[in-house]
């Protein structure tokens, strides 16, 4: 059973390696490098023990984490994705010479990382900050779970989980690059109005919609959790889930 | 569809070094947000993706260092990103590149798989009226560059001396500006990144009333809220708006249903007309007039001093509809006079078209479609012109603001992703390899991204000496030498 788990959860990760993205698994972030990086520096030599030396205590941190279901329930929300994901493996098998390399590369180049945060992990115990669930819903329509900790602003949040939210003036509210759109008014009701200030910069937001606001103006709170916020692209068609922004 | 896509995003990222380890060769012309912008999203885009950014000056940023105001800091932020981009190891920075004297337009299409244009408007909107070419009258653009130390401009030597009165003609953001700067105290300026030789001019400046002259009205007015709120709150500062020119119409009223932002600037004006109370007679103050309908139809010469502007005779004007809830600005014949000694346009900018480059002098743009840039063959039909693209002003004309951009930057991107699966760019190009061997063939002083960090790095130094943040090289020849310092 556990296997099982721990095999999709493995099939998971392995999706999300192309991405460049920060998980947070009990206060531990993991980074995951892109994809094309790793093939760049997959010419180092690696020997198969080293390689097993290096997953063990990756895989003894994932054991002994208690956490592993808030990972599995992630990884259950996109089951769609990971479905197809699966279904890529199986029919367009890589070459084991390059998965093996990936991996190598993937384990090699975070087992410091993965080593240092192991104790800190074991140390830091019971410290938790409350988070709040955020979902993004990106240029093409993609949905992104994240875990926001109560207090940080949505485009700081957006950052830290890579996100592709651009913030020019790095929340000075001189400019409105990191416009989102609340995707439910109950939730755009929930938030604080918007000074003078950030309304000033809204007026100039492309795509302006009446439940819009600026990402570094948005902390998150208890109330906001399981809000849907979406990225307006030159690009993108808003009909999301039948999401029509009026004119303003 | 998303599922299709997302199978096909997958399956190209696990094969991602097959498809794209092709490199594709991209050389952007002109470095400002527009450039930025675009680079930033074509390499996030495509890992095969190799880009050249090319400017005309030795620095990059184009009018986000020479555009915006030495009081707006925050908005200079963006320049960090900027130089992230300029760091990835894929992209380079080429500055003192000039495009159409060290080097054609035929050849960089030559070298690279994609030529993106993306060196805005550095040219002006004509009035066309007589008397244009007076001396004591400046576009904009050229006061905005002398300020910022714009390398082109710095000898502008404007002058602020022969009395208390300047005009502007425009009231967009621009128009806001130069205002400021003109009657901010000069203290306030100091701790700015003002250029020096400015500084020590305005100190030295008489001029403490600026009119602000539109053709139309409030409702018309192309400055934006965040501006005006800091405008109407500079201490000593007098605003003066007659009230009678705050009376709406019904088809202004139209307009600022449909438009949330002419609504709360309308909103501002008035409640700055009603709050602006008697003049105190404090021979040092300052005062900002907006002066609404009125166009002007010829500037006045000096009596005293030949070939000087003295004034400028405005006519008054009403608004016609225009159809589709536009309104025009239409004389009525009456005119009156309006006496000062400086006179700076700001009613636009205009591109500048280049030979080799298909150009539409009427808008001002070279013509293109959503990017991709189209010439007319000789049988006058439409043809696009394969690997050339426009974004930014050049593409859109000169409107919007810097994250504007970003959008046109992101539909350029999808337009060569379009060109890059449709197999537009099968041959094999030179790319960077090729451009430094034209270069030194040249013998072009190319500028790279160290050589800008150099002259960054003593403009601060220069800078923290006088508690600025910068104190900026304002002559080609020190900025090629400090790009050129060990």
């Amino acid at each position: 059973m556990l296997f099982n788990r721990l095999s999709r959860l493995g099939s998971s990760i392995v999706k999300e390696l192309p991405r460049e993205r920060h998980f947070s698994m009990r206060g531990m972030r993991i980074l995951q490098r892109s994809y094309g990086q790793y093939l760049q520096s997959s010419e180092s030599e690696h020997h198969p023990c080293q390689y097993h030396e290096m997953v063990k205590p990756f895989i003894g941190y994932v054991m002994l984490n208690d956490n592993i279901s808030s990972a599995i329930n992630r990884e259950r929300e996109r089951n769609n994705d990971l479905a197809l994901a699966q279904t890529n493996l199986v029919t367009c098998p890589m070459p084991q010479r390059q998965t093996r390399s990936f991996h190598e590369a993937f384990f090699s180049s975070n087992h410091h990382m993965f080593s240092a945060s192991y104790s800190t992990a074991s140390e830091k115990g019971g410290e938790e900050t409350e988070k709040i669930n955020v979902i993004f819903v990106d240029k093409d329509g993609e949905e992104i779970h994240v875990k926001v900790p109560i207090g940080m602003n949505i485009l700081e949040a957006a950052h830290e989980n890579d996100i592709e939210l651009e913030g020019a003036c790095e929340g000075s509210l001189a400019c409105s690059t990191c416009h989102v759109i609340v995707m439910d008014t109950e939730y755009y009701n929930k938030l604080e109005e918007p000074t003078d200030e950030e309304n000033d910069m809204l007026d100039l937001a492309f795509g302006l919609t009446e439940t819009s606001r600026l990402g570094c103006q948005v902390i998150a709170k208890p109330e906001l959790d399981g809000v849907r916020l979406a990225i307006p692209s030159a690009t993108r068609n808003f009909a999301v889930d039948g999401f029509v922004p009026k004119p303003h | 569809m998303s599922r299709r896509y997302l199978a096909r995003y997958l399956v190209s990222r696990y094969f991602s070094s097959s498809v794209s380890s092709r490199p594709l060769h991209v050389c952007i012309v002109g470095s400002g947000p527009a450039g930025f912008y675009t680079a930033d999203k074509l390499l996030k885009a495509h890992e095969g993706a190799r880009v050249d950014i090319i400017d005309r000056l030795p620095t990059p940023f184009g009018l986000v260092r020479s555009g915006v105001a030495p009081d707006h800091p925050e908005t200079k932020i963006a320049i960090n990103q900027f130089s992230r981009v300029a760091q990835h190891e894929r992209c380079s920075f080429y500055g003192n590149v000039k495009l159409g004297s060290d080097l054609l337009l035929s050849e960089l299409r030559d070298l690279y798989h994609v030529v993106v244009l993306a060196y805005g408007a550095e040219s002006d909107k004509d009035l066309g009226i007589p008397g244009e070419s007076l001396s004591g009258i400046y576009s904009a653009r050229e006061f905005v560059w002398w300020y910022n130390g714009h390398p082109d401009y710095s000898s502008l030597k404007p002058d602020l001396k022969s009395s208390d009165t300047a005009v502007i003609l425009g009231q967009g953001n621009v128009a806001l500006d130069v205002a400021r700067i003109l009657l901010r105290p000069r203290t306030e300026l100091a701790s700015t990144d003002i250029a020096r030789h400015a500084l020590s001019a305005l100190e030295e400046s008489s001029i403490r009333k600026v009119f602000l002259v539109g053709r139309r009205g409030p409702v018309q007015a192309a400055l934006t809220a965040k501006e005006l709120r800091e405008v109407l709150g500079i201490k000593n500062m007098h605003i003066r708006i007659k009230e009678t020119d705050l009376t709406v119409t019904p088809a202004d009223e139209e307009e600022m249903k449909n438009s949330r932002i002419r609504k709360r600037i309308y909103e501002l004006l008035s409640k700055a007309a009603a709050a602006a109370g008697t003049s105190e007679s404090d021979p040092d103050q300052r005062e900002l007039h907006f002066v609404f309908f009125r166009q002007p139809d010829r500037f006045l010469e000096s009596n005293e001093r030949k070939g000087h502007v003295s004034g400028v005779n405005l006519e008054k004007t009403i608004l016609e509809s225009a159809g589709s809830g536009k309104q025009l600005a239409v004389g009525t014949g009456e005119f009156e006079d309006l006496n000062c000694s400086l006179v700076l346009k700001a009613i636009g900018y205009k591109s500048v078209p280049i030979n080799g480059l298909p150009f539409d002098h009427k808008k001002g743009v070279v013509p293109n479609v959503r990017g991709r840039v189209v010439s007319q063959t000789v049988e006058g039909l439409s043809q696009t012109e394969r690997g050339l693209y426009v974004c930014g002003w050049l593409k859109r004309g000169p409107v919007g603001i810097i994250a504007t951009n970003l959008y046109c930057a992101e539909e350029m991107v999808g337009r060569i992703s379009e060109d890059i699966e449709e197999g537009v760019f099968t041959s094999s190009k030179e790319g960077s390899k090729g451009l430094m061997q034209l270069l030194e063939k040249r013998e072009v002083k190319k500028v790279d991204f160290s050589g800008w960090e150099k002259i960054d790095a003593k403009e601060k130094q220069m800078g923290s000496e006088k508690n600025k943040p910068r104190e900026k090289l304002v002559t080609w020849e020190d900025l090629l030498a400090a790009a050129a310092a060990n």
